[in-house]
């Protein structure tokens, strides 16, 4: 099977005078069936990626170098129109903050079952049956109820299962989670996460993974990429990462995760010298590619 | 939004009211102009105003007139017109219809003029339509809405004689109505002909009512939609596949219809007042009209009449307002 998503050499950029470069020649590949951890601090340019791949980066970025291939079809410079029918079809999307993601005036049933009438066709019962199904399947009770609940009704647990529902919705080739437990309490956190795996293993849809969190990628991933400003530091195998990590920033950013199971070790902070350093880097890179 | 919320709205409103009777009544006391010196012809005595006086009760003081007037009221007898010797209650009842009309419909044209006119700004954010939106608003906003009329008669009434500009239907018309609703009476009884007369008389007060409304309406609602769009519910709808159309009038108008409706109670109300210097540009029989001519009469009982009439209006659309809001807002209507 060939690679289902491939970004090559992407350089974002933001403006023009002077320019701002939010992603510097990122390269990264998603395998049919595969969890990939995009990892990295606040900035590192995770989020910038996936809303490259999704088509909804700022108005006034701009892709000033390389490519993005899907299913091996380059879809880095579609019009929004092009691009439409892939979206919630093929590539799906788990926002971070449940809480904000769902339609506040509008009950949850329309909201699942909008992507199931718009790209599958169903008709408004098959839409309506399919749209119970899934939230059976994303371990919602009283699935009947919810769907003629508005969103405040549900808490943020409920409402990112319903979140997760609509992503698979239409059983999409790739799914990109941002940072989908970020805003949820750490005991649902488990729970969604659990959840996110459980789906993927049943369906085959490969996921994106967008997190901060090095416990979660150890925890579900089968490959990481490691980022820090707008570049790609490292990617490997999640194992072979875990246990052998060899640039420098991630094997700092493994001493920098708290751990439950050892909480007397003491927690190190990224090192000033090694962030001036790849900051310095950047700065060269820049002046390369200029 | 229950039943019972809006009793004690409702109930809430009768203190509201009797502010207002107080008020209007020592002012049309207080102020210069005499209604019984108007009745009487030049040569009348001292003596002949002096009885004239007495009969309409106006010689007593003004705390034991107040009495006597909110006792009838309270039975549901406002008084009788000095001026038109009839009923206040009938004038104000026969009169009050057509201004419910014009109101209703330059509402609702100020309604799709805004909806339109937001909405194809931001589709078009950043290009010329918006540019087009924003200095049209800005200009219809910077003009009242009886230079509108006066400019509507100049211009569609007398140089271009177009349509109509005085009066609220062709009187040769063969259109008998039972009620005072002609528009949804005409519309009812599928008398096309006169829905259609009826129809060219409104539309040049009921747009020049509507304009400056339409305006305010604009702006505030382009700001919340603009508002709306960078919302995290908008993103999930984008990646979900939607078109940037149905996104706006499908997500986003919902959304921002919910503080625009907040924003523009008050400016609904200022359309009431609105309608009584448009009503006498138009030559239009409805309440405007009748408290003008009140007015001019020092009419004090119809005044009086008219005056709280304005205020029911008052309340009860601020009271629809609020029902709008909890309506649009699943957040409120629960709770």
């Amino acid at each position: 099977m060939s690679t289902l998503l491939a970004i090559r050499d992407l350089d974002l950029t933001l403006g023009s005078k002077p320019p701002v470069r939010l992603l510097r020649r990122v390269s990264l590949q998603v395998e049919p069936g595969q969890i990939v951890g995009l990892v990295g601090e606040s900035g590192a340019g995770k989020t910038m990626v996936s809303r490259v791949v999704l088509g909804i980066a700022p108005a006034n970025a701009r892709v000033t170098h390389g490519s993005v291939a899907f299913a091996a079809r380059d879809i880095t410079h579609l019009s929004e129109a092009q691009r439409r029918p892939l979206l919630g079809r093929e590539i799906a999307f788990i926002p971070q903050n449940p809480m904000t993601a769902l339609n506040p005036v509008e009950r949850i049933g329309p909201q699942i079952t909008d992507v199931l009438r718009m790209h599958l066709d169903l008709g408004r019962t098959d839409a309506q049956d399919r749209a119970l199904a899934l939230l059976r399947e994303v371990h919602l009770r009283e699935p009947q109820r919810i769907l003629r609940q508005h969103p405040h009704e549900l808490s943020g647990g409920m409402r990112q299962r319903v979140l997760i529902a609509i992503a698979f919705a239409c059983k999409p080739k790739l799914v990109i989670a941002d940072e989908p437990t970020t805003a949820l309490d750490v005991t649902v956190q488990k729970q969604i996460l659990q959840l996110i795996r459980e789906l993927q293993r049943n369906s085959g849809t490969a996921i994106l993974f967008i997190t901060h969190d090095l416990g979660v990628v150890a925890k579900l991933c089968d490959h990481v990429v490691v980022m820090h400003g707008g570049r790609v530091l490292e990617s490997a195998a999640a194992a072979r990462l875990f246990e052998n990590p060899t640039h420098a920033y991630t094997r700092a950013l493994f001493a920098a995760t708290p751990r439950f199971d050892r909480p007397a070790d003491e927690l190190k902070p990224i090192p000033a010298a090694l962030t001036q350093q790849l900051n310095e880097e950047a700065r060269v890179l820049d002046a390369r590619d200029a | 939004m229950s039943a019972n919320y809006i009793l004690r709205r409702l109930f809430w409103a009768i203190p509201t009211l009797i502010g207002v009777a107080i008020l209007v009544f020592v002012l049309v006391r207080v102020v210069p102009g005499d209604p019984i010196a108007m009745m009487l012809p030049p040569g009348a005595t001292a003596e002949d105003v002096g009885r004239l006086r007495a009969l309409y009760g106006l010689d007593a003081p003004i705390p034991k007139q107040f009495v006597a007037w909110m006792g009838d009221v309270l039975r549901g007898n406002f008084g009788t017109s000095i001026s038109l010797r009839e009923g206040v209650v009938r004038l104000v009842m026969s009169r009050l219809p057509a201004t419910l009309e014009l109101v209703i419909v330059a509402v609702a044209v100020a309604c799709a003029f805004a909806a339109l006119a937001a909405v194809g700004a931001v589709y078009f954010r950043g290009r010329w339509p918006e540019l087009v939106v924003d200095g049209l608003s800005g200009l219809v906003l910077a003009i009242p809405d009886f230079l509108w009329g006066l400019l509507f008669v100049l211009v569609l009434g007398v140089l271009l004689p177009v349509l109509p500009i005085s009066g609220r239907i062709d009187p040769t018309l063969d259109f008998n109505p039972a009620t005072g609703f002609y528009l949804a009476e005409a519309l009812l009884r599928l008398r096309w002909d006169a829905f259609a007369d009826l129809m060219k008389h409104i539309l040049l007060p009921a747009l020049a009512l509507a304009l400056p409304l339409a305006a305010a309406l604009t702006r505030v609602l382009k700001g919340s939609l603009i508002d709306a769009m960078n919302q995290d519910y908008v993103t999930l709808v984008r990646v979900k596949g939607y078109s940037r159309a149905r996104i706006l009038w499908r997500v986003a108008l919902r959304n921002a219809l919910i503080p625009t409706v907040t924003l523009t109670g008050v400016q609904f109300s200022f359309l009431i007042g609105g309608t009584v210097l448009i009503e006498y540009i138009f030559s239009y029989p409805g309440i405007g009209n009748l408290a003008i001519a009140a007015v001019n009469q020092r009419d004090l009982p119809l005044i009086q009449g008219l005056v709280l009439t304005f205020a029911v209006l008052f309340i009860l659309t601020n009271l629809l307002v609020d029902m709008a809001y909890s309506i649009l807002n699943p957040r409120v209507r629960q709770s």
